[in-house]
């Protein structure tokens, strides 16, 4: 009844093409930045700050950035751990070498880095696809996880072989290492995956994003409506990795404090998978839902069963976790093989012919 | 001038001065390769007669080696326990058939990958839950495996055979010709390379479908089970071999993702290659690159060669 077209008319092109062209959407997500930028950093404790938001923020980045590669250009790839950890890195690196540059610069700077080993990873994709390509991806995971180990350049020769994060402030107010507060960090994590997001909806939308799916859908016939396959998917890649990098720099910089190459392990690289897969393949919307439901599933499962007074071991949670997690997968994929975002929008539309039933 | 020394003269002077070492590289690689060959074998059955790319192999292994251990540690004898195995092996196969693949019948091949990622995890978590998620021992003795060594004497020094590596090789032949056999001889053999060619063909002469993957599942995760013993008795048996196992992935990349033979002398390349390559040249990057020396291989071999040494050609039509 409410959520319904009727009665607003477009009068020009660029209102027919936008992005949400409904005005309830626009307020819906007026509604949701306001949560996220002043509901939640005045209400929500540190633990929901730092444990569950900042996180789930930063999940969704690099699902984001995986989906542009998996669900748009439809090129399947193992590695996006291994990208989060090159961004990860390279911040490191480059704040190491200019301290007194800006730090969000750094963290941003960082997923070029990411661009450019992500771009060199994907040079095989010209001639393989599917399954072999993602079997190529792992490569480029085990061979990026072997070097945040073994080349103690990276990590500043530390003797932990681990990166610590020092303290960097913006306006005086410290936002990295631990003395930044929880909530400037998530406001900071925020407005990055704020800017990116649009960042990515418009290139998409445009002429970039038609050029993947055209490829996604067969990219034979793309080559021969005269697009350049080649500088294509290595764009892909090369956007994909710099989502990645990004939120893998977030990750280390703004949220862990400090990290070891086993944070980017092949695990990390499924789980970015999973979520895309749980959340829809070739939506933005569903990189988002997907990181809701993978990241805060588990933290969900850690705290309801004491709350109802069933005493579970954490072990015990973490395993049932796993099952769980597969379980869903494998239901989602049986129930709607196109993620939440799928189910989303049939709920949508749905809403719009309520109460009628077409 | 010094790399380049160190990189293309030194490793064949060490080798040509210690021949006994390389013959033992060259053997330890061989068995390691074997092991993969196993997992990747199992790949191919699945892959050959269902199209499906079925990531949880690996995990099958380890939940196959783990039954067999637990349930000899509720005091069944061994030969019993491995017989339960079988059965729960089966009980695997029919409940994957019956509620995975069933309904996604008809879906695209991603799809029907990305469900074995499902299977994947729901086994490492019941696996961890009942099993526990410590390393354990394989029950080598009670299956009456050979232990211990010989230590043949050549080339001026000393090649150890591990008894066990042996014997893998021997039961891992027997089982490459037996499924050979199989493949190619039986009724069922005919019919799972029927719906292997094509699903609807085999529909409409009357071939099961949910039978014929029932038995392929089933197939499969008897390889498991004997890699997982294999396996188990090199080392031990823990989740840390479901990543090892993802070096399946390279070999069916060498062999084919269709190809029995190719799956076995693509493991035998991957697994010699692996080890000269660690043996002699890792130490000039810092060691440790068995992790991803096997990929690299596969990625390069891709950019040739992208079907497979015995794969078929892949054709694309628009």
């Amino acid at each position: 009844m409410l959520y319904r077209e009727a009665g607003q008319y477009k009068t020009s092109y660029q209102a027919d093409q936008a992005v949400f062209p409904l005005l309830q959407d626009r307020v819906g997500l007026l509604v949701i930045l306001f949560v996220a930028y002043v509901v939640i950093p005045l209400t929500g404790n540190d633990f929901l700050i730092n444990a569950v938001m900042t996180p789930f923020l930063i999940f969704s980045l690099a699902a984001i950035g995986l989906n542009l590669l998996t669900g748009y250009t439809g090129l399947l790839s193992l590695g996006s751990g291994a990208f989060m950890g090159v961004g990860a890195y390279a911040c490191y690196k480059l704040t190491t070498y200019f301290p007194d540059v800006n730090i969000i610069i750094w963290i941003v700077a960082s997923g070029f880095v990411a661009a450019l080993v992500g771009a060199i990873f994907g040079l095989p994709s010209l001639r393989i696809k599917g399954f072999y390509l993602a079997i190529a991806t792992l490569a480029a995971q085990f061979f990026l996880e072997w070097s945040f180990t073994r080349v103690a350049w990276l990590y500043n020769h530390n003797v932990s072989g681990a990166i610590e994060v020092p303290q960097r402030t913006l306006f005086g107010v410290p936002i990295t290492g631990p003395n930044a507060t929880a909530e400037t960090r998530y406001l900071i994590v925020l407005t990055i995956v704020v800017g990116m997001t649009w960042v990515a909806s418009n290139i998409v939308h445009g002429r970039i994003g038609r050029m993947w799916m055209a490829v996604r859908d067969m990219d034979i016939a793309a080559e021969l409506m005269g697009i350049r396959l080649l500088p294509t998917k290595l764009l892909a890649f090369a956007v994909s990795s710099f989502y990645c990098g990004v939120a893998g720099a977030m990750m280390v910089f703004l949220w862990y404090g400090g990290a070891e190459s086993t944070v980017f392990s092949i695990n990390q690289s499924f789980t970015i998978l999973f979520m895309i897969i749980i959340g829809g393949l070739g939506s933005l919307l569903g990189a988002y839902l997907g990181a809701a439901l993978i990241f805060v599933l588990p933290i969900v499962l850690r705290f309801v069963p004491p709350k109802l007074g069933i005493p579970v071991h954490a072990a015990t949670v973490e395993h049932i976790t796993f099952m769980i997690v597969g379980a869903l997968i494998i239901f989602f994929l049986i129930v709607e093989p196109h993620g939440l975002a799928r189910l989303w929008q049939i709920g949508k539309q749905k809403l719009r012919v309520w109460p009628f039933p077409y | 001038m010094d790399l380049l020394y160190k990189i293309f003269l030194e490793p064949f002077v060490q080798m040509g001065t210690a021949p006994d070492l390389l013959v033992q590289t060259l053997w330890e690689g061989m068995v390691g390769g074997m092991l993969y060959a196993l997992i990747a074998l199992g790949f191919v059955l699945i892959f050959k007669a269902s199209g499906v790319f079925n990531f949880a192999q690996g995990i099958m292994v380890v939940f196959a080696a783990l039954t067999l251990i637990g349930l000899h540690a509720q005091g069944i004898p061994a030969f019993v326990a491995l017989a339960l195995t079988i059965a729960v092996m089966f009980a695997l196969a029919w409940s994957v058939e019956r509620i995975v693949l069933r309904p996604l019948v008809n879906q695209p091949d991603i799809i029907l990958f990305m469900a074995t990622f499902g299977i994947t995890y729901f086994l490492i978590g019941f696996g961890e839950l009942v099993f526990g998620g410590d390393p354990k021992t394989m029950i080598t003795e009670e299956l009456f495996l050979p232990k211990g060594s010989w230590d043949i004497k050549m080339l001026g020094g000393f090649v150890s055979l591990q008894k066990i590596d042996v014997a893998a090789a021997i039961i891992a032949s027997i089982m490459v010709a037996v499924l050979s056999v199989f493949f190619s001889k039986t009724r069922i053999g005919r019919a799972l390379r029927a719906v292997a060619d094509s699903h609807k063909a085999a529909l409409s002469v009357g071939i099961s479908l949910e039978q014929i993957w029932v038995i392929v599942w089933f197939a499969a995760g008897l390889v498991a089970l004997v890699t997982g013993i294999m396996w188990g008795a090199r080392s031990n048996v823990s989740f840390a071999l479901e990543i090892i196992a993802l070096k399946a992935l390279p070999v069916l990349i060498l062999g084919g993702f269709t190809s029995i033979p190719g799956a076995i002398v693509g493991g035998l390349i991957i697994g010699v290659g692996e080890k000269l390559g660690e043996f002699y040249w890792g130490p000039l990057v810092g060691g440790g690159t068995d992790s991803w020396f096997a990929f690299v291989i596969a990625l390069i071999f891709l950019m040739f060669r992208p079907q497979g040494l015995f794969g078929e050609k892949i054709i694309e039509r628009v």
